[in-house]
């Protein structure tokens, strides 16, 4: 054992004690601000899509809140300060595709949607086959993305906590604690969702962006002011502290890896590491709980405003996760990190306590800062879940129950109650199967979550909105077809199954080399989208001439 | 004016309107104007996005290559040059469409609500 995990023992109780201080201020912050939204949440305006009240700093700061996961915070700082340069390439592509966002989708979008994807890819076509694709869709995805998050929260908690195995926390292993933590990340999405709907939800995003950056700006600096500002001994220093040398500042560590004598493998390897930036860039633009916070803003020009505010803040949180990154391999070192978690999901709350240590006076300063972080983390997860949640709720009361089933004519009061009741139901069935997913491997699942999205939404959304030859089959051949691809080649991939690192180790039905479809999956889509037009005959001129007018000066709009 | 916006003729259809304000001269500009932007944009980040992954897979040695007699290799400055191009693309964008787009936008959506009361 080295000094930095003796430290980490003798800080804990002090740190853990403040942690859950103040994760618990965090809670009864978010909850009051919930309890206030839902005396101002009436209509059904106000439920899916916050009143449209939001302007376009508070939406950008709360996209920042919806799309910088724990995955982004905590993943990201991870594989850099295990692999290095490589865990940049996450940050780039997450931060490129708001490109998609903002000159295709936001704008047009907002000014011809009303509270669901669906509302724009169902707009000119038959409302039922469309709606039920769409409602699919996105539960599918939000569904998956949830589970990572929530699986994801169980596993922080026993490692932030400091509970391993065999050591028990209010008499609890660490077992009980992963459980009782996705319970309760799952009650808490749950009260956001049903009681403050979009408006509490937005908040509790504000909240947690303000949080996330301000912690993620105070270690940035701290690291920097370590290094005195010097780049380049930082780098330096975290390339003769990984091991590595060099290679850790250049790409082909984690992604592309070469394997001497095996051509095939390695050419697998760069492929993959295509496939996986493909999917990057693309998917964003198709996550249904991105595209719903382009509604909570009063017009297009406001819902531009918000994806230049949220590139801002996206684009310099990730600036941060790299001093985070390298700052956490420099100073922690990749033997410590790997020590408390092997994915090196802790490497910033490690990175926390030895800057706290370092600055603020010893082990309660490290035991401060570990907290603040931890606490960070926490908030950081919970927001995420709360917008994933809504928009799966959203989608399966406005999409599915008041379009499908009650075929347009249920009343708001009635629509509303239904979202109610799907949130608390999806987010139920989410608890459940994150307690059985909890020892599976889950970062397939954001993987798969995007690939989903950029092979079945972003081709029907882009169609939707510049193709008028599109039509009710292409919308669901895409969005099926995509689904179906990008599902089932992550299937037979060697992330479920036929590598040691699989889902199941001990099976294999792996005929599909590579651990991200994208690069077949996401054309895939957009061929089924062509093919399921032009076999049809169906075209509304008249709606594609009032879908483009809206889209693009927002008359009409909602 | 030209004739054929909508709000010369109240008593059309709904759908009528929006067929006559998409097939005029007005609204074929503001689509040109946006797509004649969004479009080649799009695809140039696209392939300069491209170019990064392809060059991180597949030119490593280039990659590789120190600058400034520094730790700093081509590789971060390219990844941090996205950023730049990023940001960037998202500013010229922004002032485009406030000067060339939304000023259209606006004039042809006043006509047709004009037409609604």
């Amino acid at each position: 054992m080295n000094a930095m995990i003796l430290a980490v023992e003798a800080g804990n109780t002090t740190a853990r004690n403040l942690t859950i201080v103040l994760f618990l201020a965090f809670v009864a912050a978010t909850l009051a601000i919930t309890i206030w939204a839902s005396r101002q949440t009436k209509t059904a305006t106000d439920f899916y899509a916050g009143g449209r009240s939001f302007s376009g700093f508070q939406n950008g700061m709360a996209i920042g809140g919806d799309y910088m996961s724990a995955a982004s915070f905590l993943g990201i700082a991870g594989i850099i300060a295990l692999y290095g340069y490589d865990g940049f390439l996450y940050s780039i592509g997450f931060l490129v595709a708001w490109l998609v966002a903002l000159l295709l989708v936001a704008e047009l979008l907002r000014n011809s949607g009303r509270y669901t994807m669906a509302d724009v890819l169902a707009f000119r076509m038959r409302q039922r086959p469309v709606r039920t694709a769409a409602a699919v869709s996105t539960i599918t995805v939000s569904i998956f993305y949830l589970l990572a998050q929530m699986v994801g929260a169980g596993a922080l908690v026993a490692l932030l906590l400091g509970i391993r195995p065999g050591t028990t926390f209010l008499g609890m292993d660490a077992d009980t604690a992963k459980v009782a933590t996705i319970i309760m990340v799952g009650a808490l999405m749950i009260i956001y969702v049903t009681v403050g709907g979009m408006k509490g939800t937005t908040y509790v995003q504000i909240v947690k962006a303000f949080l996330l950056m301000s912690g993620a700006l105070l270690m940035t600096l701290l690291v920097l002011a370590k290094y005195k500002f010097n780049l380049s001994s930082l780098l330096g220093d975290a390339a003769a502290s990984s091991g590595q040398g060099t290679a850790f500042l250049e790409p082909g560590l984690r992604y592309g890896v070469e394997v001497a004598g095996n051509a095939t493998q390695t050419f697998y390897n760069k492929v993959d590491l295509l496939s996986l930036g493909i999917a990057l860039v693309l998917g964003t633009a198709g996550l249904p709980h991105i595209l719903i916070r382009f509604y909570t803003v009063p017009t297009a020009k406001a819902a531009r405003k918000s994806v230049l505010w949220a590139i801002g803040i996206i684009g310099t949180f990730y600036l941060f996760t790299l001093a985070l990154g390298f700052g956490a391999a420099a100073l922690v070192g990749g033997d410590a990190i790997r020590e408390q978690d092997k994915a090196g999901n802790t490497a910033a709350p490690q990175l926390a306590e030895a800057l706290g240590i370092d600055f603020f006076g010893g082990d309660l300063g490290g035991a401060a800062l570990l907290a603040i972080i931890a606490a960070v983390a926490f908030a950081t997860i919970l927001a995420v879940v709360a917008g994933l949640t809504l928009a799966s709720s959203s989608s399966l009361a406005h999409d599915f129950y008041a379009n499908v089933v009650k075929r347009g004519a249920a009343s708001e009061r009635q629509e509303v109650n239904v979202a109610r009741i799907s949130a608390l139901v999806i987010g139920a069935i989410s608890i459940v199967l994150s307690i059985f997913a909890q020892n599976l491997n889950v970062a397939f699942l954001v993987a798969l979550a995007f690939a989903v999205a950029a092979s079945g939404n972003l081709p029907a959304i882009l169609y939707s909105l510049f193709w008028k030859r599109f039509n009710t089959s292409g919308a669901v051949w895409a969005i099926y077809g995509g689904l179906l691809a990008a599902v089932l080649l992550v299937f037979f991939s060697p992330v479920v199954s036929g590598a040691p690192t699989a889902m199941f180790p001990d099976h294999d039905w792996q005929w599909f080399p590579l651990s991200n479809p994208g690069i077949l999956s996401i054309p895939f889509g957009f061929l089924c989208g062509y093919i399921g037009t032009v076999i049809s005959k169906e075209s509304d001129e008249e709606k594609y001439a009032e879908l483009e007018v809206r889209s693009l000066t927002g008359a009409g709009a909602h | 004016m030209s004739t054929d916006t909508p709000a010369d003729a109240p008593t059309d259809s709904v759908p009528e309107r929006y067929l006559a304000v998409q097939r005029s001269d007005e609204f074929a500009g503001l689509r040109r104007t946006l797509r004649g932007f969004v479009f080649p944009m799009t695809i140039a980040f696209f392939l300069w996005y491209a170019l990064y992954v392809i060059l991180s897979a597949y030119a490593r040695d280039f990659m590789s290559t120190r600058l400034f007699n520094s730790n700093v290799n081509v590789a971060l400055v390219f990844g941090l040059l996205q950023f730049v191009s990023t940001f960037l693309i998202a500013w010229v964008y922004s002032r485009y469409a406030d000067r060339k787009i939304d000023p259209v936008a606006d004039k042809i959506r006043d006509e047709l609500s004009g037409g609604d009361s």
